[in-house]
């Protein structure tokens, strides 16, 4: 199971290695990966179709709880079967649809590793494992929709693909993390058996809300939904791949998986159920103004994975048996139009569906892949659809309450999904072949065959749905659900309600076809709302927070340092005068105060005179010889006050700075009039409060008592553990060693720094 | 400031401070000193020659560019934390021998340790001080 799970990534960097080997067909050998893993996944099905789940466990950073604990049940089955399987068409497909581009084994790197992300998400029992791969599925899809990185629009859709759902991902994190430190475990089957903690627990909402936040940013969900779109950009064979089986299904995994653990509760099932309504409406009314086959397929997608939350978040049997079917379903004539959709364009050039006609009679295997796909998705009788269609039906009729609300709205979504459906899977092959494309011919075997064999399925299933109930359909509702299923899977349920919806979606469907023409007018129609969507305000808030930003820096890291650090303290001197005057309470304990002798009152006489000769000087090597005036002062008292390490490092390193000053300043021009009056007398004030305050916070630390146990430990152990006396030195070699060895790291990344700046400057020419 | 004086006492003075500093060093794990004060007097020593017969002839007696220093004491210090792995137990473990050495006293891993921060600092310092001097020089 590991090495099933890791394979994909061994291969994404053989792959990146092998470089221009895979050219032209030979990358069809890659597929031979995706395909054993799905015989591999296949191999799984009796054992499940029994009733039993199968676990693997290694562990991986166990100080952290976070175990590689792969657990294969039926919802995790079905995704790696959906993962690998069409995930082995895409293979196929992509090597003869990516022949022409350059940098292929960029694009099967990106591949084999996005496959592989997926599986170790939905096989994933440990939640911190899971979200690792979920963010790999982030970073690999951002490659891949960006994949034609020298495409300004591709950048910056892939951009908002992994802004959003990565932004999602942190939600989850911090989802996962409440959850875990709730029961203690960040095992996915601890959590369902310890339901009722986390069902209890105050934070039930909190949870509810990170782990829906990144469900629904990662399925596209309203109001979230807008990247997907933008994400048609990548080549078609990716869209087909993250659209229909695999990236955009992985929220509704999620969702699916923490049913049984967060599910059956009235918040949930509410959240849920409005989410997944208003996508699945809005989502499908949009494909209705569209004339961009993706585009089109972009919106179906939305609206299919709206409607699958919400049919998770109806939460009965009916409708859990209805997602599970309608996930295969879905996958299954989603990828096949995908795919078509991806040869249209290949051979024809466009995508634009006023355009596209008549294409039956030069590519007749592809048109009946596409017509078998969009007969399919309309949920025309004895095809897979149909059976999925009737399941959502029984589903919202079983909804309880509000189920003749529910499904009206799954009748309205199914009727518009039935149009788009129709429109990218019919429209191009039907009617008159325009003159441009008479001389299009058919594509290689490796480009039809896929999706005319994912429609053959699509037909079997539909069949024969006794094939796929057992097997997997059952072990999912089993996992989803926990108790037996009831409900066999038929094709005829006799004539009842259901039957009757099913017939009012196809008249709609059909008439809805019939009437309404695709037309790039009406696009105009709905972007007049543009400045009303989702996909308006959110990146506009984006911006703006990009725009204040900017400011902030403009105004907080202007460059000159002399800002930086007046803000600092500013800042500084307002927090701790806040603390002093609200907090505690200022009294200075006069017993605590030593007599004064005269090495120290002679001591701070010099410093004083130094300071003054410092501020006032108009000289700066005065100054800074003032100031290490002050250094040696303190060094000075460093040795009264019995500190000799101490003392010796003042000495040295002020001796040093001084050395620097003057080094840098003897060089620099004699600026006389250096600052203006106001300015002095700014900086003087903050000095003066700042200085006032520090001074008060040392006499408070005075007045504190302090706990002797750290300095009892070392100067007790010091030569017990470490043979040395001096427990200065111990401390920075032995007990912390640890800190002093960064500490020498970073002295010498300040070193490299100042060697780079000052050494290896632009010359003018390179910097223009 | 290229007076007689001080150049002929910096060249005497050099291998005194240096002297001096590898002994701060060697006392420092009893006495008052260590690695990085050791490191600091070693720099110092450097930059009162370089001071007294300019950057160039430091640097000529030098031969090295001083941040050549920085990987070596890293290489130790590391070398010495890394040891006591070696036999099985955890990373900066501090080994000593069991007895005393003439001269220097007990030797241990720790030793090794501050070696390396010692070289790291005069190689720090010195690669920043010579390399802002020379900036400001031209």
């Amino acid at each position: 199971m590991h090495i099933a799970v890791l394979s994909g990534f061994v291969v994404a960097a053989m792959v990146l290695l092998a470089g221009r080997l895979l050219k032209g067909y030979q990358s069809l050998i890659l597929s031979l990966l995706p395909v054993s893993l799905f015989i591999y996944f296949l191999s799984f099905i009796p054992r499940l179709a029994d009733g039993n789940t199968v676990m693997y466990s290694y562990p991986w950073i166990p100080s952290l709880g976070v175990q590689l604990d792969y657990h294969l049940d039926g919802l995790s089955l079905l995704f790696c079967l959906l993962i690998t399987g069409i995930g082995s068409l895409i293979f196929i497909y992509a090597a003869a649809y990516m022949k022409g581009y350059n940098y292929v084994n960029r694009f099967f790197c990106y591949l084999s590793m996005f496959m592989a992300s997926m599986l170790g998400l939905v096989l994933s029992d440990n939640v911190l494992a899971l979200f690792v791969f979920w963010e790999l599925t982030s970073i690999s899809s951002f490659f891949l929709i960006g994949f034609n990185n020298d495409n300004p629009d591709s950048r910056k859709s892939s951009l908002l693909a992994l802004a959003i759902t990565g932004g999602g991902g942190f939600l989850l994190m911090a989802g996962f993390i409440l959850m875990g430190s709730t029961i203690g475990s960040f095992s996915i089957s601890e959590m369902i058996t310890s339901r009722s903690v986390l069902q209890n627990s105050e934070h039930y909402w909190l949870m509810l809300l990170l782990i829906c936040g990144g469900a629904f940013t990662k399925s596209a969900q309203f109001p979230f939904h807008f990247w997907l779109p933008g994400a048609m950009k990548a080549p078609t064979p990716v869209s087909a791949y993250l659209h229909s089986a695999t990236m955009v299904k992985a929220g509704v995994y999620l969702l699916a998986r923490l049913t049984p653990v967060l599910g059956q509760n009235i918040y949930w099932n509410n959240t849920l159920m409005i989410v997944g309504g208003i996508t699945m409406v809005y989502a499908a009314f949009h494909s209705l103004f569209r004339t961009d086959l993706k585009t089109i397929l972009a919106y179906t997608t939305i609206s299919a994975l709206g409607i699958l939350v919400f049919l998770l978040g109806i939460g009965t049997q009916q409708a859990l048996i209805a997602a599970a079917v309608f996930i295969l379903v879905h996958a299954l004539y989603k990828a096949g139009l995908f795919l078509v959709t991806g040869i249209i364009d290949h051979e024809t050039g466009t995508r634009d569906v006023t355009v596209l006609s008549g294409l039956r009679k030069v590519m007749m295997p592809v048109a009946i892949a596409g017509i078998v796909a969009a007969i399919s998705s309309a949920g025309i009788p004895f095809t897979f659809g149909f059976l999925g269609k009737d399941l959502i039906y029984e589903g919202t009729l079983s909804s309880g309450n509000n189920f003749i609300f529910l499904t009206a709205l799954a009748v309205v979504t199914n009727i518009m999904l039935l149009y788009a459906g129709f429109v990218a899977g019919i429209k191009p092959f039907t009617g008159n072949i325009p003159s441009q494309f008479h001389d299009v011919h058919l594509p290689s075997l490796w480009m039809w065959l896929p999706p005319l064999l994912l429609g053959i399925l699509s037909m079997i299933f539909g069949f024969f749905p006794a094939l796929i109930d057992n097997s997997l359909v059952q072990p999912v509702v089993r996992a989803l659900h926990g108790g037996p299923v009831d409900i066999p899977l038929k094709i005829w349920h006799g004539f009842n309600l259901v039957l009757l919806l099913s017939a009012i979606t196809l008249v709609g469907g059909f008439l809805l076809y019939k009437y309404i023409k695709p037309s790039s007018e009406r696009i105009h129609a709905v972007d007049r709302f543009r400045e009303y969507s989702p996909a308006f305000i959110i990146p506009g808030i984006a911006t703006g927070v990009h725009a204040f930003a900017r400011h902030y820096t403009r105004i907080m890291q202007n460059g000159y340092l002399r800002i930086y650090v007046l803000v600092i303290v500013l800042f500084l001197v307002v927090l701790l005068s806040y603390k002093l005057f609200t907090g505690v309470n200022i009294y200075i304990d006069e017993s605590k105060l030593h007599e004064i002798t005269i090495y120290e009152a002679v001591v701070t006489g010099i410093m004083l005179f130094a300071i003054f000769k410092t501020v006032f000087t108009s000289s700066r090597l005065i100054a800074v010889a003032a100031m290490g005036v002050v250094g040696y002062c303190i060094c000075l008292l460093f040795v009264f006050y019995s500190a000799p390490d101490l003392a010796m490092t003042q000495f040295t390193i002020d001796t040093l700075t001084v050395v620097l000053f003057v080094l840098v300043l003897f060089r620099l021009p004699p600026f006389l009039h250096l600052t203006n009056a106001p300015v002095k007398i700014r900086d003087g004030l903050v000095a003066l409060s700042f200085g006032t305050l520090l001074s008060i916070i040392a006499l408070e630390v005075i007045n504190e008592t302090a706990t002797k146990d750290i300095t009892e430990f070392y100067a007790k152990n010091s030569y017990v553990f470490a043979k040395g006396k001096n427990v200065v030195n111990v401390i920075l070699v032995d007990f912390r060693g640890m800190d002093t060895l960064v500490e020498i790291t970073v002295l010498t990344i300040a070193a490299i720094g100042v060697y780079s700046m000052l050494k290896l400057k632009i010359g003018l020419k390179e910097k223009e | 400031m290229k007076t007689i004086i001080l150049k002929t006492a910096s060249n005497y003075l050099l291998p005194v401070l240096l002297l001096f500093s590898v002994f701060i060093l060697l006392r420092g794990h009893y006495l008052p000193g260590g690695g990085f004060v050791g490191g600091l007097v070693a720099s110092i020593a450097f930059v009162l020659h370089a001071f007294a017969n300019g950057l160039d002839k430091t640097r000529e007696f030098l031969k090295y560019h001083p941040g050549i220093n920085i990987p070596i004491g890293l290489t130790i210090s590391l070398i010495s934390g890394f040891a006591p792995m070696l036999i099985g137990q955890p990373f900066m473990t501090g080994l000593w021998f069991e007895k005393p050495f003439p001269v220097v006293g007990m030797i241990g891993s720790a030793l090794f340790f501050d070696i390396g921060v010692y070289i790291v600092v005069v190689g720090v310092t010195l690669t920043i001080l010579f390399t802002i001097s020379e900036t400001a020089n031209e």
